[in-house]
């Protein structure tokens, strides 16, 4: 069940659309529901959306199979998605993800023993001009070096929170 | 210095702010139109300016619009499109997050003119900080009465909302958009119909980039007669390039069109030349999809004239020898660059983001990679060079959607002006990535 000020969240959302249409809150819903509910999208919180917006369950299935950012495996708190398409890749975004991979001591998609850290690979997330770049949560992370990560990697870990694409707290200048 | 229209007061403090944007001369445009404009006329002054659609396809303006079906009683509604995810393209980004009210006061006077009561801003779910900087803004301009009932007293009345997508490509083209925005996956619908006929819901719509709708704000302040004074030809006005790759000042730059592009590269104005002092090997000028040209063909067109930042100077010279301005997404590679990886890269993205609706995409996307990662590994044979130009031209004009063209053009363009880097490759059984990454700092691998 939504906490009371997601649940607020979600009608307000709801209240973006025609009576008719809420099914196109179902994106956004569905980003309120992984962050609420463990940063991943279960079977669980699938049928919860379904119920909340009034669809059937396969509805948010194909949607939630379709999106990259609705994660259909439990993650860790901390996803790093590393971008790695042409102009990060320019500016060395394969080394950061190498050195990620072995500071983590995870491959590409795996996630880390406690828990913490899960690796992933991104496609251009916008912010070409400051590669290399990495996507936590809200926050961006740009013009990586490897002191960079080292730093990042700390903060992340010694907080030991959850981080969502929903949340507030974005922070870009680390 | 050029003239700036849209990001010139991209320092001034605080301009995310409704009061200092306001103390800047922000929302006259919604006065202007809504006090003294009819809105067929803001139409025709959209139409007079020759503004063309931001988003990559250049589009005239003024014509979509027009194109807008009005039955009665039907809603109509405009539709920003912030999906911005062509590689090399940030610009949106910029313009949303450092003055986000100049689009929102682009889409309440688009709106008006096109008799639209509600608009939606369909922004790419990675940008969720940045949806979040629209909606403190709209909250200001609630708050202040730009939005709502009766606005300004008049009888327009206007709601905006920010809609996050879920992280996909496709959904920056207009029909999955309006899927995504349905609420379902971002499958490119058959046209037409067209959404000015059936877009959201049925409903009559127009979908407009970011960068398309707050330019409608300077045309109506100034007049569409004096935008079209800026510019060359059919490239009137100014535009948001985002600049990346190796020069030595990567960024988001308002330029007037018609400038050389040597002198976007080169001038401290802008890019500021190659880093490292290295010379440029090839340029991709607007955003991923558009054909890569080699520095020779990217200054000078094939006529021998100096190649100029239009619509119609990058497309001189055909897909044989020009490109296009596209998404104005401006990616730099230098004399160390593998145009093999690079485009590697690229096809992996449309591999990645085909919806998979059409097989000649679905297919020839991923079978592409898997060619290209040969020559990566070092099994690439030459004949695999042919065989790659074979995939790609079979894909072009039969798919629901231009992005199975978006992937076999940039693979055409660089078989067409380096097939001696991919016959070397396959030659020697070995690839050999020199590019070196000086931004890393030196710090070794732990
Ligand atoms: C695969 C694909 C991706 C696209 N991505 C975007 C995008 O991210 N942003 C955008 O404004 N237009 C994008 N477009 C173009 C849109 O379909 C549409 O032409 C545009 O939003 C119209 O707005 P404009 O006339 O203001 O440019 C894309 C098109 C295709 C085929
Ligand atoms: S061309 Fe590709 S992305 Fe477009 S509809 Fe067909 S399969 Fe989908
Ligand atoms: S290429 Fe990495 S953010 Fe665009």
């Amino acid at each position: 069940k939504f906490s009371d000020a997601a649940m607020a969240e979600v009608n307000e959302i709801i209240g973006h659309y025609p009576p008719e249409k809420i099914k196109s809150a179902l994106l956004p819903v569905l980003h309120i529901a992984q962050a609420e509910f463990g940063g991943w999208s279960s079977p669980e919180t699938m049928d919860y959306v379904a119920s909340v917006l009034k669809i059937k369950p396969i509805e948010v299935f194909e949607v939630a199979s379709f999106y990259t950012m609705y994660h259909l495996k439990p993650v860790g708190k901390c996803v790093f998605e590393v971008c790695q398409t042409s102009s990060c890749w320019l500016n060395g975004a394969e080394d950061i993800i190498k050195y990620i991979g072995k500071k983590l001591n995870i491959k590409v998609g795996e996630t880390t023993k406690d828990g913490m850290f899960t690796l992933k690979t991104a496609e251009c997330l916008g912010s070409c001009g400051t590669a290399p770049m990495l996507q936590c949560g809200a926050s961006y992370h740009e013009n990586l070096t490897y002191d960079k990560v080292d730093k990042l990697i700390e903060k992340y870990k010694s907080e030991g929170r959850l981080r969502s694409y929903t949340d507030k707290d974005y922070q870009n200048t680390l | 210095m050029g003239r700036k229209l849209l990001i010139h007061n991209d320092k001034v403090p605080n301009i995310h702010t409704l009061e200092v944007y306001r103390a800047h001369g922000g929302y006259a445009s919604v006065e202007k139109a809504l006090k003294t404009m009819t809105p067929d006329q803001i139409t025709d002054e959209v139409k007079k300016s020759g503004l063309r659609g931001r988003g990559g396809a250049g589009f005239p303006t003024g014509l979509k619009w027009s194109f807008l079906a009005k039955p009665p009683g039907v809603e109509r509604y405009l539709v920003c499109n912030a999906d911005e995810s062509e590689p090399g393209t940030f610009k949106d980004r910029y313009l949303m997050e450092v003055i986000p009210h100049a689009l929102i006061e682009g889409m309440i006077t688009s709106s008006y003119a096109l008799g639209a009561k509600t608009s939606y801003i369909y922004i790419r779910g990675e940008y969720f900080y940045v949806a979040r900087i629209l909606e403190t803004a709209l909250k200001e301009a609630y708050a202040a009465g730009w939005l709502g009932k009766n606005i300004l007293g008049t009888d327009f009345s206007h709601d905006c909302y920010v809609q996050v997508g879920g992280g996909a490509y496709i959904c920056g083209e207009e029909t999955g958009l309006l899927e995504s925005l349905e609420g379902k996956r971002g499958n490119p619908r058959i046209k037409p119909p067209f959404p000015a006929v059936a877009g959201l819901w049925g409903c009559p719509t127009v979908v407009n980039n970011v960068e398309t709708i707050a330019a409608v704000v300077p045309i109506v302040n100034e007049g569409g007669e004096a935008y079209a004074k800026i510019g060359i030809g059919k490239s009137t006005g100014t535009k948001l390039i985002s600049a990346s790759g190796h020069i030595n000042k990567p960024g988001t730059y308002e330029i007037e069109l018609g400038i050389p592009v040597e002198e976007f590269i080169y001038s401290d104005e802008y890019c500021g030349g190659i880093r490292n002092g290295k010379k440029m090997k090839a340029v991709v000028a607007g955003g991923s999809s558009v054909p890569i040209l080699p520095t020779e063909l990217i200054l000078k067109t094939a006529k021998g004239e100096p190649r100029l930042m239009t619509y119609e100077s990058l497309a001189d010279g055909g897909f044989q020898t020009g490109t296009m301005l596209g998404s104005g997404g401006f990616i730099v590679m230098d004399e160390d660059t593998s145009i093999v990886k690079n485009l590697f890269t690229f096809t992996r993205f449309y591999h990645h983001e085909s919806c998979g609706q059409c097989s000649p995409c679905r297919e020839g996307t991923g079978w592409m990679e898997k060619i290209l990662k040969k020559f990566l590994n070092g099994t690439a044979n030459e004949s695999d060079v042919e065989l790659l130009w074979d995939i790609q031209s079979k894909i072009e004009g039969k798919t629901i959607c231009p992005l199975g063209e978006a992937a076999a053009w940039p693979v055409a363009a660089a078989i067409r002006h380096f097939k001696d880097e991919f016959l070397a490759v396959a030659r020697s059984k070995k690839f050999v990535d020199v590019s070196h990454y000086d931004r890393l700092n030196k710090k070794a691998l732990v």
